[in-house]
């Protein structure tokens, strides 16, 4: 019963939230409203009892999914006035309605076609998972049963950030992106931007250490790097970084090269692509996972910081 | 004993429960932004505190505890942080409100 008030109230501040974001006029509030979104749908998969989906779901979808869009908010603010000036007439708006209406009602139609039971390999998986000495079923997945799937996430990062690169102008290529904050070194920002990265970088380290037997993991981790250092960047402690930088490159693949290596690798000592030597799974699981934390956390990063847009020396 | 701790469990929670709600209805209802922002500080602050005060006698272990207690203590820091920031901003933007 009271699992039921609970569900039913989550659903409603769904609703809500979610009508807030499309139909207010305003962008930054609508951006808020998405943020508040994404928190929410964390605590429904905490509902639904996946703690590690609703871990990422408020780093990602409640964190830089909203720091991207204020980002690109603030840069589309110009666009915005003009959108304002040419408006759209009630048959492009009733167009709009009935396509938005159409999917709706097609996606309702498949839900309610499931079969039920739903058709499941989690019972597969969890009598596999010794064998990968995982304790964690989401990482046992993710990393051996799906790694394939995992490595492509991994690189489709990597290929975000060389689209966002491709927007940069000759003459600022392998600068530095974003403004020049200016420092104010005893400003409040400056005070939370000095305390919390020794505790964000402890925290990440163990979110991505207990993601072997626990809820947790590389992108939860890397995202709280990436939240760290785009804190130390916004307080104008350092600088951001020049992107033509060998090191810089170098995180960033890191996860993909060494995921791909140790893939590559299992065609010689084992059975295939991506089957990890037997005996040698969680270890190689462990360094997939601490090189691809690394490169998530700089790629995060450098997608929310945009391309270049000055020279890297002033 | 552990009739007395469900007893301290049941207050501190329900108190943080009331400072929350008080919290939300001064956000919803004050008048200034320096205000609503009072409201909502003191609910983060004694709201998530009496919370995990109540909570901490039926965690696992000291490490879960200290975990709880870390949780508390990050939110405050960060949400002191950002709410000075707002009313660095509102200071600035000179709000002349009701």
């Amino acid at each position: 019963m009271s699992e039921a008030i609970l569900h039913g109230g989550l659903i409603l501040l769904f609703l809500a939230v979610a009508a807030t974001s499309v139909f207010t006029r305003d962008t930054f509030s609508a951006i808020t409203a998405f943020i508040v979104y994404g928190l929410l749908l964390g605590l429904a998969w905490v509902a639904l009892g996946s703690i590690d989906v609703a871990l990422t779901e408020a780093a990602l979808g409640g964190g830089i999914t909203g720091a991207l869009l204020l980002r690109a908010a603030s840069r589309l603010r110009h666009a915005d006035h003009a959108a304002e000036t040419r408006r759209t007439g009630p048959a492009s708006h009733g167009l709009a309605a009935l396509a938005c209406a159409g999917l709706t009602a097609a996606l309702i139609v498949l839900v309610l076609s499931l079969p039920h039971p739903a058709p499941s390999l989690a019972p597969l998986a969890m009598e596999a998972l010794p064998a990968t000495h995982v304790g964690n079923p989401v990482t046992g997945v993710l990393l051996a049963f799906r790694a394939w799937d995992t490595f492509l996430e991994t690189v489709v990062l990597v290929l975000a950030l060389v689209a966002i690169w491709g927007l940069t102008s000759d003459a600022m290529w392998g600068g530095r992106p974003g403004p020049v904050q200016i420092p104010e070194p005893d400003g409040n920002l400056a005070f939370l931007a000095r305390l919390l990265p020794p505790f964000g970088v402890l925290i990440a380290i163990y979110l991505f250490w207990v993601g072997a037997d626990e809820p947790g993991g590389k992108f939860q981790a890397g995202t709280l790097l990436a939240a760290m250092w785009l804190l130390t960047l916004q307080a104008g402690l350092i600088d951001a970084p020049v992107l033509s930088r060998l090191r810089l490159r170098l995180a960033i693949v890191l996860g993909p090269l060494v995921f791909a290596g140790i893939g590559l690798l299992g065609i010689v000592v084992s059975s295939g692509l991506f089957a990890y030597p037997p005996g040698f799974v969680k270890a190689c699981i462990l360094l997939i996972e601490a090189a691809s934390t690394v490169s998530i956390g700089v790629t995060l990063c450098l997608l929310v910081l945009g391309p270049p847009e000055r020279p890297a020396t002033p | 004993m552990n009739a007395l701790l469900d007893l301290f469990t049941v207050v501190m929670v329900c108190a943080g429960v009331f400072f929350f709600f008080a919290g939300s209805i001064g956000m919803l209802r004050l008048p200034t932004t320096l205000s609503r922002l009072h409201a909502l500080t003191k609910a983060d602050n004694l709201g998530l505190g009496l919370v995990v005060l109540g909570i901490l006698p039926r965690v696992d272990g000291p490490l879960d505890g200290l975990k709880l207690v870390l949780v508390w203590f990050l939110v405050q820091v960060s949400a002191g942080t950002v709410s000075q920031l707002i009313a660095v901003l509102v200071r600035k933007q000179g709000e002349v409100e009701p």
